[in-house]
């Protein structure tokens, strides 16, 4: 039987936006998405964090439809999720990795494609297409096509376009990756004021920093498996709170091997580096740490 | 679910049609190049003195560039842009996470693939009467030339999602499409043939809209025959459009 109107899902007073139960991709001798299972609260910024390869874009792809999963569940909102469902569809916005706009548009003609596509009316159309534009700030660039726009200006777009239908739900796959420091900064601030909306979030990221501050939760994966979930504080407290950084170049100058020693509080820490003659830092664990203990390398590695 | 359908294949059409507006210049230089150049040396180089089926060889050849450039345009037409955007551009994935259809996804390309193909193909039809050439252009005419152009613009909808890179695409044609240029009925008769190639010539596409288009043009007997064998191959692989557009990755 077919389920009509909005389902809920409720489990423990708490409302469960994506449920991923042993999801599995395989690619002819690669297996990208190795057993995955997990949720996704209704309200919450939440980053899937790992190495490149580490199969976060693989999911991002089966959840908006764009691959199909060889095994598993996925479902979105209660509903299961596939190619022709275009209710599930009309509920979430996607914002790839790679640039996918038509470079040849302008940036509203992107806007008004994605307007038709989603059947807005042409007065909510347009009237969404300035107000979106603007929140980006690309008003003044809305005639402008988009070959010549740079890197952030076109990831803004991007943002706008997937916002045109109010969807529920927004993917960003590593919606920062190659953009200069102060527009990253401008990107989570839009994410930010997004989620504040009440939009959902799921975002894919190998940036430590990104991870850490932008999200209330946060998954690492690591070859296609999911290997830590929790708070960014939840997974930090797990290692330990301080490291002490000891950068192995005493010898050559050239060897690149750290040392990372954890510890419980700065007293230890201190007291060990007390001890040691090396050029060392002491700062508080981050979540790089957390992976690099899970996994033995760095997650840039 | 009707409306739907028209409404979703028609903005798939839009798109195109907007791209198209932006590079016409290009597109029209671009598609009169090779019928001009076939209609000049076939038509008045080779064809000057030569008689055939007691016609001006012109009058036999024109409908054969017809065909030829109904299949070039609309094939590359809906090849080329919809690889490009799959493996380049990556706006297909704009597309399969809309809430439209596969079938209005399918439809909408096939028939902007179609539009284009059918405009360079009535240019040649006009330079034609220039060149003095003297055809009978029938509503039969012009249901060949749209089953023509519809079918290949499938065909180059199957090409674009199944390839995975741009040689791939410029291989399917040098294998598929190349071959039929020459050898499908266009410049000569498939009866020239010894039967067994004529045979084999005759299970590809082309050949059949050379025969029809030719037929209806030269005021010959009806070409039941070949136009409907258009209109299975038109309906296979539009099928196969939708299989291969509900599956790509």
């Amino acid at each position: 039987m077919k389920r009509q109107g909005v389902v809920t899902v409720q489990r423990q007073g708490v409302f469960y936006l994506i449920e991923i139960s042993g999801l599995c991709k395989q690619y002819k001798e690669v297996r990208a998405v190795d057993n995955l299972n997990l949720t996704v609260k209704a309200g919450e910024i939440f980053g899937l964090l790992g190495p490149n390869g580490a199969g976060k874009t693989t999911v991002i792809r089966i959840l908006t439809t764009l691959a199909r999963p060889t095994g598993g569940k996925v479902l979105i909102n209660g509903r299961k999720i596939s190619r022709g469902n275009a209710v599930i569809k009309r509920e979430i916005g996607v914002v790839s990795q790679r640039e996918n706009l038509d470079i040849k548009l302008t940036a509203r003609e992107n806007m008004e494609l994605h307007g038709r596509l989603f059947k807005l009316p042409p007065g909510e159309r347009r009237a969404r297409t300035k107000e979106l534009l603007d929140f980006v700030n690309l008003s003044e660039r809305a005639a402008t096509a988009v070959e010549h726009f740079s890197g952030g200006m076109k990831r803004r777009l991007m943002i706008a376009r997937a916002l045109m239908h109010e969807p529920r739900l927004l993917f960003l796959d590593e919606p920062t990756v190659g953009l200069d420091p102060q527009v990253r900064r401008k990107i989570w601030d839009l994410i930010r004021s997004l989620n504040n909306r009440g939009i959902t979030v799921l975002l894919t990221t190998h940036y430590i920093e990104e991870a850490e501050l932008l999200c209330h939760r946060v998954g690492i994966m690591n070859r296609g498996r999911l290997i830590a979930l929790g708070t960014p504080t939840e997974l930090k407290q797990k290692v330990g709170k301080v490291v002490v950084e000891i950068p192995n170049n005493r010898v050559t100058g050239y060897n690149d091997e750290t040392k990372y020693l954890v510890f419980e509080n700065r007293g230890e820490a201190l007291r060990y580096a007390s001890g040691l003659q090396d050029n060392l830092v002491i700062r508080e664990s981050n979540l790089e740490d957390v992976f690099v203990e899970l996994t033995g390398h760095k997650v840039g590695d | 679910m009707l409306m739907e359908l028209i409404y979703d294949t028609y903005t798939v059409f839009w798109r195109e049609m907007i791209l198209l507006r932006k590079k016409f210049r290009s597109f029209f230089a671009g598609s009169m190049v090779s019928p001009l150049l076939y209609l000049l040396s076939f038509g008045w180089g080779l064809g000057r003195n030569i008689q055939i089926d007691g016609t001006s060889y012109l009058n036999f050849v024109v409908p054969g560039i017809v065909a030829l450039s109904a299949m070039n345009g609309s094939y590359s037409a809906a090849g080329t842009s919809l690889s490009v955007s799959r493996l380049y551009h990556k706006t297909l994935e704009e597309f399969l996470t809309a809430p439209i259809s596969v079938l209005s996804l399918v439809l909408g390309n096939v028939s902007s693939g179609c539009f284009r193909g059918l405009f360079s193909s009535s240019l040649i039809i006009l330079f034609s009467y220039f060149f003095g050439a003297n055809l009978h252009l029938s509503g039969w005419f012009f249901v060949s030339l749209l089953l023509t152009c519809f079918l290949f613009a499938a065909l180059g909808l199957v090409a674009a999602m199944v390839v995975n890179s741009h040689e791939g695409m410029s291989r399917f044609s040098t294998f598929v499409i190349l071959p039929m240029t020459f050898l499908c009925g266009t410049f000569f008769k498939v009866e020239n043939y010894p039967a067994a190639v004529a045979t084999l010539v005759k299970i590809l596409p082309l050949t059949h809209c050379s025969i029809s288009l030719r037929a209806i043009a030269m005021r010959a007997e009806f070409p039941l025959v070949s136009l409907l064998i258009l209109a299975a191959y038109a309906a296979v692989l539009f099928a196969l459009g939708m299989w291969v557009t509900a599956r790509v990755e």
